[in-house]
């Protein structure tokens, strides 16, 4: 570093004016990441602002963690250095709207729950019902590669962003993509920002195509079971018949517990589509009597005319009762968002229960989950962690260990219990990744798993993309090589 | 191509699998393009093992390698446009793996669209990308120009249902991304990979998600007297964020050639007809039709037919999916462009492209995947006319330009090709072509593979992507 801490803040409001530089410790306090508390905060409100921080970052060798409203900062690594945090949401404009081509292009601090209310004006919305919903932005929901229930139905990001504007690490303001909904013309690099955790780029705006909001009226299902297969069982009746729910969960009988008892610390609004427009105006509503501790459940969320409805209906409870179901409970206007709002938010409801929770993502297909679910009950029996997860249909299952305290013993039982996770998942050909787990936790797993034989590609686009290394060093992969100092 | 690299490729390989004779070799300088490129030698690998060995030779000998799948490509990405070693996939053919339970395939390159979707069909999956050559393309240039076709409407284009790749890189070593569920951690680099035209790696195994099989489909016919109207239609469509299957439009030129050639049952008098078919269950299918005919209808329709049956219906599909080999009857030949606009702005784009099309002296149909703005004009010419064939050329950047210049893109599933890189500069900036570059390098930095596609060479970050014609290859085109 060649400009140090102390001179970094006139240097920066030199770039963007005293008013958007923040070094007091107070302010700073809230960016930091695994600990570490960055020695100034950058607020720019546009792209070329943000270029010429990263300029001048590239120029003084300092790293930046780009951030939106904070929700997720702490998936992956400690960073190996953090000089600056780049603060994202005043660039928070919508761009470009046009309903009639259901396209859509907005700055990356843009709230979720602010642009899917303008949406809703429209009829359309972003199926990005992601955890923190009423504060997550799109530019660090995408950045996270976190996903929402409804990717059964709507896909993920991959699927509807079109285009993207961003800063490279040599101060670059870049694009591709465009605002067409098909189109082929270059790279598309924008799906390279999609999980990369700001280590490619500055994400400034993010183009994609809206979709008709689900009509209202739509409705939920609920099913319980004594046991794993049954809810398998139905969740396969239901991907082979011609039903196509929006969301489609195995909520496992630990995370039922949770959902039956504890009220979210945080009120986090409810909103679906068509249902509650009113952003912030309310909190969850209580749970009701559909999760029964101790058993297993399925929940899927459907839409449409009320021909659609009723034959939803017909169906499901049908197929569930020939896998087996104790009960089941279709959810309307009042009780739906109760749930919905919960398999929204489970991330954010989990990481409020425990501080000393370790959440991991695992992807697998679908098929190997009967197996899987075994296996991960008896790893966490045999290291005495109490254990729970959700698992969605399109094969990706949230996984969290629970110990009973935080001491070296337990830490020990943990990492023992990790490594078992990843290698179960390997053996079915699935992937890993330790997403949230207490800072001290970390070092003593590698949050990626084992390296893959595209590792080294990944590094050289590391380098294409952030030549000196601006963009969040050691979060992500052991990108670059250097591995984080263990704490 | 020097008769020792010859017997070496042969010796690697057997004689069965390779070309060099001028006479096999023309076989291979087209595609569905109007421009041409000729190889000095094609090989037909069996296996990725061999792919790599191949690729290791060649690099050898500072050969460019170009992949190759059935050649239907309408951009020039699969030509050698410097001439060099072109690798077809046709021999690596086989599906790999079926897994019906979670709707997942492992191909090689070198598997028919098609054939694929025979192969699921008894199990009520199928493969969703369908271009109009779905009957001969690979699955493997599918991925390499992120194809689409008509039903991409609803269901998305090649790569979104794509998981994993297995690519042999420039230097030889076999690397696989992504995974079979399709959300692995770290940079996306499937989703990269598919539509970089064969620039980065040579594509040797995939992955793909298999769709199911709706319960009910609708098709109807929209016929119109008017292309604006049908136009109108389209944007209102849209507007009441209806999502059909696919909708598709002719125009009257363009349906009439079809018509007396394949006999689908379109109306020989009208100015446009819509192809719109509805998918899902069938309450859902009723609804949407019974909307979709009250919209046609608004918009002025003279008729709204509906397929009383599969037959009726792979009548109407065959004239819209054989459309192109229909105007074959017309000219010695015709151009197929490719352009994307917002589709807010149908209607006054296709009236742009008659403008065009009177200021050029041609006449130009249209046939194309409205309801995703996919426009795909076609241009009638005789190849032997040099100055028609420019002037034909003329006529498409116009229109590409235009395109631009309303908010749309150069290419919406043909790619770029050796047929567009010198418009990229319409879209991109300096900056832009920097990172592509970067990106490019980080897998090929050589320019080894496929040069002399998607960059403009009369930029100076493109002037590295053709390189100078090496000794071995005297007799390159």
């Amino acid at each position: 570093m060649t400009t140090s801490s102390t001179n970094l803040a006139p240097a920066l409001e030199a770039l963007l004016g005293a008013s958007r530089i923040f070094s007091d410790p107070a302010a700073r306090a809230v960016y930091t990441v695994d600990g570490i508390t960055p020695p100034i905060v950058a607020k720019p409100a546009t792209a070329e602002e943000v270029a010429e921080i990263v300029r001048f970052a590239a120029l003084e060798r300092l790293s930046l963690i780009p951030c939106g409203a904070r929700t997720k900062l702490r998936i992956g690594m400690p960073p190996s250095r953090y000089d600056v945090a780049l603060d994202m949401t005043a660039l928070n404009q919508i761009v470009h709207y046009d309903p009639g081509d259901l396209t859509l292009a907005a700055g990356a601090g843009m709230p979720i729950a602010k642009l899917n209310a303008t949406l809703f004006e429209h009829h359309q919305f972003l199926p990005l019902l992601v955890p923190w919903y009423s504060r997550s932005t799109i530019g660090g929901t995408l950045a996270s590669g976190i996903d929402s229930p409804l990717c059964q139905f709507y896909g993920t990001p991959r699927d509807f962003l079109i285009g993207a504007e961003f800063v490279t690490g040599s101060g670059a303001i870049t694009k591709s993509g465009g605002r067409v909904v098909k189109n082929v013309t270059g790279y598309d690099l924008h799906k390279l920002l999609i999980g990369s955790l700001g280590t490619l780029a500055v994400i400034t705006c993010l183009n994609f195509r809206t979709f008709p909001a689900p009509l209202a009226g739509s409705r939920g299902f609920v099913a319980s079971f004594s046991n794993a297969e049954g809810a398998i069982a139905l969740r396969r009746a239901i991907a082979q018949s011609p039903l196509t729910p929006l969301t489609l969960d195995i909520v496992s009988p630990g995370l039922a517990q949770i959902f039956a008892t504890q009220t979210p610390a945080t009120p986090e609004i409810a909103v679906f589509p068509g249902e509650n427009r009113d952003v912030g105006s309310s909190s969850l509503p209580p749970i009701g009597d559909w999760f029964h501790p101790g058993e297993w459940h399925l929940c899927a969320a459907f839409a449409g005319i009320p021909e659609v409805l009723d034959r939803y209906k017909r169906d499901l409870s049908r197929l569930a009762g020939e896998s087996g179901a104790i009960s089941t409970a279709i959810l309307d206007d009042t009780t739906r968002p109760a749930v919905w709002g919960r398999l929204r938010e489970t991330l954010s409801i989990l990481l409020e229960s425990s501080p000393i929770i370790s959440i991991f993502k695992l992807s697998v297909l679908p098929s190997h989950h009967a197996t899987l679910f075994s296996n991960l009950e008896e790893i966490a029996n045999r290291a005495s962690l109490a254990h729970l997860f959700l698992a969605r249909a399109g094969g990706t299952i949230y996984f969290a260990l629970l110990p009973p305290t935080a001491n070296d013993e337990t830490a020990g039982r943990f990492a023992e219990a990790s490594t078992q996770i990843f290698e179960s998942l390997s053996a079915v050909g699935g992937d890993t990744a330790l997403l949230f787990a207490p800072t001290s936790l970390k070092p003593r797993v590698n949050t990626w798993g084992s390296w893959r034989s595209d590792l080294a590609l990944m590094r050289r686009l590391k380098s294409a993309f952030d030549p000196a290394n601006v963009f969040a060093p050691g979060r992500f992969a052991q990108i670059p090589i250097s591995p984080p100092t263990p704490s | 191509m020097n008769s020792g690299l010859v017997r070496e490729f042969e010796k690697l390989l057997g004689p069965s699998s390779v070309l060099y004779r001028p006479e096999d070799l023309l076989l291979y300088e087209y595609d569905g393009s109007v421009v041409k490129g000729r190889p000095d030698l094609v090989v037909f690998p069996d296996s990725s093992e061999e792919v790599s060995r191949i690729v290791r030779l060649a690099a050898g000998y500072n050969i460019p390698i170009v992949g190759r799948g059935a050649g239907t490509g309408l951009s020039g990405g699969a030509l050698a446009r410097t001439g060099g070693v072109m690798l077809v996939f046709a021999r690596m053919n086989r599906i790999l793996a079926l897994d019906m339970e979670n709707q997942r395939a492992v191909v090689q390159p070198g598997v028919v669209n098609y054939e694929l979707t025979r192969a699921a069909e008894p199990y009520g999956l199928y493969f969703a990308p369908d271009p109009s050559s779905w009957k001969s393309c690979t699955i493997g240039g599918n991925v390499a120009e992120n194809a689409g076709g008509p039903h991409t409407l609803a269901y998305g284009v090649t790569t979104n249902h794509v998981t994993a790749l297995q690519l042999v890189l420039p230097d030889g070593e076999i690397v696989r991304l992504g995974g079979p569920h399709g959300d692995t951690p770290g940079y996306d680099l499937t989703g990269l990979l598919v539509g970089s035209e064969g620039t980065l790696a040579l594509v040797t195994e995939i992955t793909v998600k298999l769709s199911r099989k709706p319960e009910a489909v609708k098709t109807l016919l929209a016929i119109f007297d008017s292309v604006d109207d049908a136009a109108d239609t389209v944007v209102d469509i849209t507007a009441r964020a209806i999502t059909p299957a696919a909708c598709e439009m002719l125009d009257g030129w363009t349906l009439r050639a079809v018509e007396d050639y394949i006999h689908a049952g379109f109306p020989m008098d009208s100015g446009a007809v819509l192809l719109i078919e509805v998918e899902g269950l069938a309450e859902t299918v009723a609804a949407q039709a019974s909307a979709i005919s009250d919209v046609c209808t608004a918009h002025h329709a003279r008729e709204v037919r509906v397929a009383r049956d599969n037959a009726e219906r792979d009548l109407l599909w065959k004239g819209r999916k054989n459309a192109f080999g229909a105007l074959g009857r017309l000219a010695p030949s015709n151009y197929v462009l490719d352009g994307v606009i917002p589709r807010s702005k149908l209607p006054q784009a296709l009236r742009r492209i008659r403008q065009i099309g009177d200021q050029y002296g041609f006449q130009i149909g249209n046939i194309f995947h409205a309801g995703d703005g996919n426009l795909h004009p076609i241009v009638l010419y005789d190849p032997r006319d040099a100055a028609q064939f420019q002037r034909a050329l003329e006529a498409s950047a116009e229109i590409i330009r235009y395109c631009v210049e309303v908010g749309g893109a150069l290419t919406g599933e043909h790619g770029v090709g050796m047929e567009k890189s010198e418009l990229m500069p319409l879209l991109f900036s300096d900056a832009d072509f920097d990172l592509m570059r970067r990106v490019h390098d980080a897998f090929n930095p050589d320019a080894s593979l496929n040069p002399g596609k998607i960059f403009p060479l009369s930029k100076g970050c493109g002037e590295i992507r053709v390189r100078p014609q090496s000794s071995s290859r005297p007799g390159a085109a």
